[in-house]
């Protein structure tokens, strides 16, 4: 096993130990569209309508939500000056914790997101397209909301720092999902652009997030 | 130390040239000069806030060198002084959630070990404890998995803060016997430290004498 299976592994049995934070996005995911319908009112026709944005929104929500962790517990017990000292390089490292990060909380997303969906009065025939947007989309969620937690390392601040931080970035990605899944939802307009700028967005993040997030690691030694 | 693969001799030295170290704004200390060579240990005393862990940790590559240099001869070529260094601070860097066994595992996989972790466990008596999550553990116990980690894992540097704390008097005779194997075998030891650690021929480093 390389290393960096190894630190793939660790994460994720940390994630779904006691004191992880695996279930609770795909938590705060299903009360956040539990909760839509009785704030807004059970009018069938205008949950369907916005049923895309809400899971979308919820979505970002429910990803951000343990992300602050992601290097603070690291940097509290020490790991994070050991993971510093490794032969690989720390970009590399940082890219299989948000990968770890993704695999247990932005997947199970996913995965409830078709069941949601049904909640919401989503057209049945476009659950699985909406499933691919968030499939497409919630990695990039992830590696931008790495950044922050980076920074909220750097700088000694939780919490609410990264939301502040990582949301006004996360604007592209919500809006070309959402524009993807209403696209796959209203027939006339192609599904193909708005979802294949959702995935470049997700494949530039997957790169951009790691050294970024590293170099705000390295500016954070003192 | 039978379970530790044979390196070829090489003579390596660690050298500082007039090292500066400022923190938030303060400086630490200032013009530190010193060499260990290979099988050597410095032991860096001084009182509190001389720079002791700073000195460790910037040897680490953890702390932003303010002015000086830092080299290391006789390691490998193009690797940095840190991946050629064990630290060993005042946090375990274990988890919690995990048992003794996957925490030690993890960390020899991680550094880029081939070897099995299991005789480090076994040389600081914590074999019973393997399955048991490393939130039960002890002060000490704890203490005794963070130098499974640096045994496992053959590196030449170590770079050991204050390693007897929290030690009783059996582990810390087991730790000054891992100490000189590893000098024995052509390593380097830098210990920060305010009593006697037990190493007979360690040259000493004071800190904030002046």
């Amino acid at each position: 096993m390389n290393p960096l299976a190894a630190i793939l592994v660790r994460d994720m049995r940390l994630a779904v130990r006691v004191g992880g934070g695996a279930l609770m996005g795909a938590l705060f995911f299903l009360i956040v569209v539990t909760m839509t319908p009785f704030a807004i009112g059970p009018e069938l026709t205008l949950l369907a309508r916005i049923g895309p944005a809400i899971l979308w929104l919820g979505a970002l929500l429910a990803s951000l939500l343990a992300l602050d962790r992601l290097f603070v517990t690291d940097h509290d017990d020490g790991s994070l000056d050991l993971l510093m000292m490794a032969e690989v390089p720390l970009e590399l490292t940082v890219a299989a914790k948000a990968l770890a990060h993704w695999l247990t909380t932005g997947l199970p997303l996913v995965v409830i997101a078709p069941l949601l969906g049904l909640m919401l009065n989503v057209d049945m025939h476009v659950l699985g397209w909406l499933a691919l947007t968030l499939a497409a989309g919630t990695p990039a969620l992830t590696f931008v909301g790495l950044v922050g937690a980076a920074l909220s390392v750097a700088l000694r601040r939780g919490g609410l720092l990264l939301a502040v931080l990582v949301l006004p970035l996360t604007v592209p990605v919500l809006i070309f999902g959402v524009a993807s899944a209403n696209a796959a939802i209203a027939e006339p307009t192609p599904f193909g652009p708005a979802f294949t700028i959702l995935c470049a967005l997700s494949l530039a993040s997957l790169v951009l997030g790691p050294i970024a997030a590293t170099a705000a690691l390295r500016h954070g030694l003192e | 130390m039978a379970h530790r693969a044979s390196e070829p001799a090489v003579v390596m030295e660690l050298q500082a040239e007039g090292l500066a170290c400022n923190r938030g704004g303060r400086e630490v200390f200032r013009n530190v000069s010193f060499k260990v060579a290979a099988g050597e240990a410095l032991i860096v005393t001084g009182r509190n806030g001389t720079g002791k862990s700073s000195l460790l940790r910037m040897i680490a590559g953890l702390v932003r060198i303010a002015a000086g240099r830092l080299t290391l001869t006789g390691g490998v070529a193009d690797a940095a002084i840190a991946e050629q260094a064990h630290y060993l601070g005042h946090q375990d860097a274990m988890k919690a959630s995990l048992t003794v066994a996957e925490n030690l595992q993890f960390w020899t996989k991680f550094l880029g070990s081939r070897g099995d972790f299991s005789p480090a466990l076994e040389l600081l008596g914590l074999a019973p404890l393997a399955d048991l999550p490393a939130a039960y553990l002890s002060a000490g116990q704890r203490r005794r998995l963070s130098i499974a980690r640096i045994v496992a894992v053959t590196r030449p540097v170590w770079l050991l803060d204050e390693p007897t704390s929290a030690l009783d008097t059996p582990s810390q005779t087991r730790l000054s016997e891992i100490m000189r194997g590893h000098l024995a075998e052509g390593g380097i030891i830098v210990a920060a430290a305010h009593g006697a650690i037990g190493l007979d021929r360690a040259r000493e480093l004071k800190l904030g004498a002046a």
